[in-house]
Formats: C-alpha cells, structure tokens, sequence
C-alpha cells in the first residue's frame, strides 16, 4: 500500500498528545475528510497516544497518509516498549480498565477507526494501528 | 594561573584598554544593535566598560581558563546582560554579536602587543578566540533560559485566564471551556467552578464546550466528575455546546453523559431559566404590528 507522507512522533509529555493530534487532523484534512470522521481519527488517535503515554511508558506515532487504488486514508501506528498488555481480548472490553479511566479508550478507539489492529506482548512492549479511509 | 606570557598579555590588555574599547563599541554600533529605542549608545558603553574591566582583571588572574572562579563576575555580569536584553526584545543573534564583536578588537590588540614574541602570541590568539566563543555561548543560554521563563509564565497565565466562570443570572452560572483541557487545567477549571457555585449560590452551572475541539474518555471524565462534585455541593450542571460530530464520536467511543445536555449554550440558558422559573417575553408587543 502505497505511503505518500509520513511522519514519525515522539510520544513523551502530554503536550505531544496535542502534537499529535493536530497532525493527524492536519492530515484528515488535507486528505479532504468530512468533519465526523476527522473528529472520529483525530479522538481516536488521542486515545491510544494517551494509552502510550500513561501505560507504556511513552513512545512513537508514526502518522502517514495511505493510498489504495483512488481511496486515500489516514493511518497512526503507535508504538511503545512498555510493560505490554497480558490479555489484550480484555482490554479491548468495555469499562476494563487498570488506571482508573473510563475504560473505553482502546474499544472506542477502534469504534471509531476503520481498521485496527494491536500486537502486544508483556514485557516487549505494544503496537496498535488505526486508520481511516476517506469514503467515496 | 596565569603563565608569564598570559600575564604580560593581561597587563597589555589593560594599558591598551581604551582602544580595544573603542573598536569593540564602533563595532557595536557598525552591527546596529545601539540604538532603535531599545538601548542607549551610553548603556551599551558602560557595559562594554565594565564587561572588558572584569576580562582583563580575570585573564590577569587567571589565564584563559574561563571556568576560573576569576571569571566569576565577567559570567554573572553577561549572564545578567542577555536576560536584560532578552526582555528588551532583542534576538539571540544579537545578543550574542554583542560578545563575539570584541574579537576582532583583541585581536588587533594582540598584533600591536609588543614583547610578545610571535609564537606566544599567535598562542594567545587562539585562546582568546576559544575564549570569547565560550562566553557567547553563556550569553546565549542564559538567553534562552529568560525566555523559557516568560514561556512558563505565560502558560500559568492562560491557565488561568482561560477558564473563566460568568454569572448569567441570579443562581446560573456559565463556564465557557475553550481549547485544550489537558488535567492540570482542567483541575483549575474545576475548582474555579466549584468556588463560585459557592460563592454565587448557584443552583444551574452551564459547561459549554463550544471551543473544545477534541472531547475523548479523557476529557469526558473530566467533565463527568465536575458534573458530580457540583450535585454534591447541590447545583446541577447542564452541557451545552456538543457539535454534531462530537455527539456522534462520543457515541462510538461508548462515553455516556448521564447530564442534561444541549447543543448551544442559548438553549442551555433556556432550560435553566425555566427550572429557576423565570421567562423571556418580549419587551413590546407592539413590534410585529409594525409589518
């Protein structure tokens, strides 16, 4: 799939969170997103930076604008070498959280995406992908 | 120490100071950093003055070791130097130009030095050259360090001034949310909030999230537990401002606000104004017999 421009973050304060996020909007819209789902890629691109930052430690987000035949897309691959996710099918449940939050930012996070994916392994660290395709 | 050589060129130095000080300020002036409102030719002189006093009395001492605590007095005189001109607006490069202008006058002060024979002196050469390279580096970082610290109190300030709580009517109070609302301010926000419920009586609380571009779990926790210390302390808070597409992500995120809320702030205002049991009715009847 063809990468026409990419991006690599640091993840490390909280104001990166916000880096980040404008970013991604910047890309959503110059990639001619409608404002839903620019709002949905840029929340849930927050989310999973968030997850980054607090439970792995800090990390990346590698952000790019993805090209498939005449579909262009936003994608944001995150990357940390924390402490990992033990059983990622629960994390993936609603309200199962072990920091306090609401429970609902890695499942929200791919309700809000059109392609997820997460690989995590304990004690290596963990790498989730989301990405949005302009529709039509 | 001083070597011998370093000590013959410091008492040169001080013999030929006011020329050295001449050049150095001609080439201040030539940079055109005097002037233009900001610093006097007088001021830039009695600093120059005092700057190549302490250099010359520290290399006497000291050599050209410019860790020496000799130096101690040229490095907080710079160091006090950039900040000033830091707030005075000037830039870094500028700032710098005003150390680094004096190696050409040293320079020449070094080819007119005589006794000195030619190797010791293109020796003393190099080392003034490092030396003034350290010190405009110094006057650089501490720069720098003034304007970080304008940084850091510009963010409190916004903190602060961005989240204030209007008072709408006897017992409604607004809190206008605007941009980011990452913990720390949120933790302002929460607490302007909960004093002035206090302070004003207040039964209804608007949070209007209007100017809040991005509303995650993060932000609706946020917001979720504010809504609830308010009931505690007996006002209810109603959320206004929920954009069409903040509504439909806060639905796919799963987030629920178990709040009364609205997509404006005028709305919100209207459903308070019911609950206290007040109305609007317009102030002549006579403005549609006009038409």
């Amino acid at each position: 799939m063809p990468v026409t421009s990419s991006d690599t973050m640091e993840i490390r304060t909280s104001d990166d969170i916000v880096r980040v996020r404008q970013k991604v909007r910047d890309l959503a819209v110059g990639i001619g997103l409608g404002l839903v789902d620019q709002t949905k890629i840029v929340t849930a691109a927050s989310e999973i930076a968030r997850n980054t930052l607090d439970y792995g430690g800090g990390g990346t987000a590698r952000v790019e604008v993805i090209e498939e035949g005449f579909r262009r897309g936003v994608r944001v691959t995150f990357e940390d070498e924390g402490p990992g996710i033990a059983d990622v099918t629960r994390a993936m449940q609603d309200g199962f959280t072990t920091g306090g939050g609401l429970g609902l930012g890695l499942s929200g996070a791919k309700r809000l995406s059109n392609e997820f994916s997460i690989q995590s392994a304990v004690g290596v660290g963990t790498r989730i992908m989301i990405a949005r395709w302009k529709s039509g | 120490m001083a070597s011998p050589d370093q000590a013959r060129f410091a008492a040169l130095l001080a013999a030929d100071r006011d020329r050295i000080l001449a050049a150095w300020i001609g080439a201040l002036k030539a940079a055109g950093t005097v002037g233009q409102g900001r610093i006097t030719a007088m001021e830039m002189e009695t600093q120059a003055r005092e700057m190549l006093g302490h250099l010359v009395a520290a290399i006497g001492e000291a050599g050209f070791d410019a860790k020496a605590p000799a130096y101690g007095r040229l490095r907080d005189g710079l160091a006090e130097i950039s900040r000033t001109r830091a707030m005075q607006g000037f830039s870094p490069s500028e700032t710098a130009a005003f150390v680094f202008s004096l190696k050409r006058p040293l320079h020449e002060a070094i080819a007119r030095a005589e006794g000195l024979d030619p190797a010791a002196a293109a020796e003393i050469g190099v080392e003034a050259s490092v030396l003034v390279d350290q010190f405009g580096l110094l006057t650089v970082e501490a720069y720098q360090k003034r304007r970080e610290e304008v940084i850091i109190r510009q963010q409190r300030e916004i903190a602060e001034l961005s989240t204030p709580v209007v008072k709408l009517w006897d017992g409604v109070l607004a809190l206008p949310l605007i941009g980011t609302l990452d913990s720390e301010r949120t933790q302002v926000v929460m607490e302007n909030l909960l004093q002035s419920i206090v302070d004003h009586s207040a039964e209804i609380a608007i949070i209007d999230i209007t100017g809040v571009p991005t509303v995650d779990t993060l932000v609706a926790q946020h917001l979720l537990k504010t809504v609830a210390a308010a009931r505690l302390m007996g006002a209810d808070c109603i959320i206004s401002g929920i954009r069409p597409q903040i509504a439909q992500t806060m639905v796919h995120l799963g987030v629920e606000l178990n709040v009364v809320s609205k997509a404006t702030l005028a709305d919100a205002f209207a459903v308070a104004l019911r609950r206290i049991g007040r109305t609007v009715v317009p102030a002549r009847p006579a403005a549609s017999a006009q038409g």
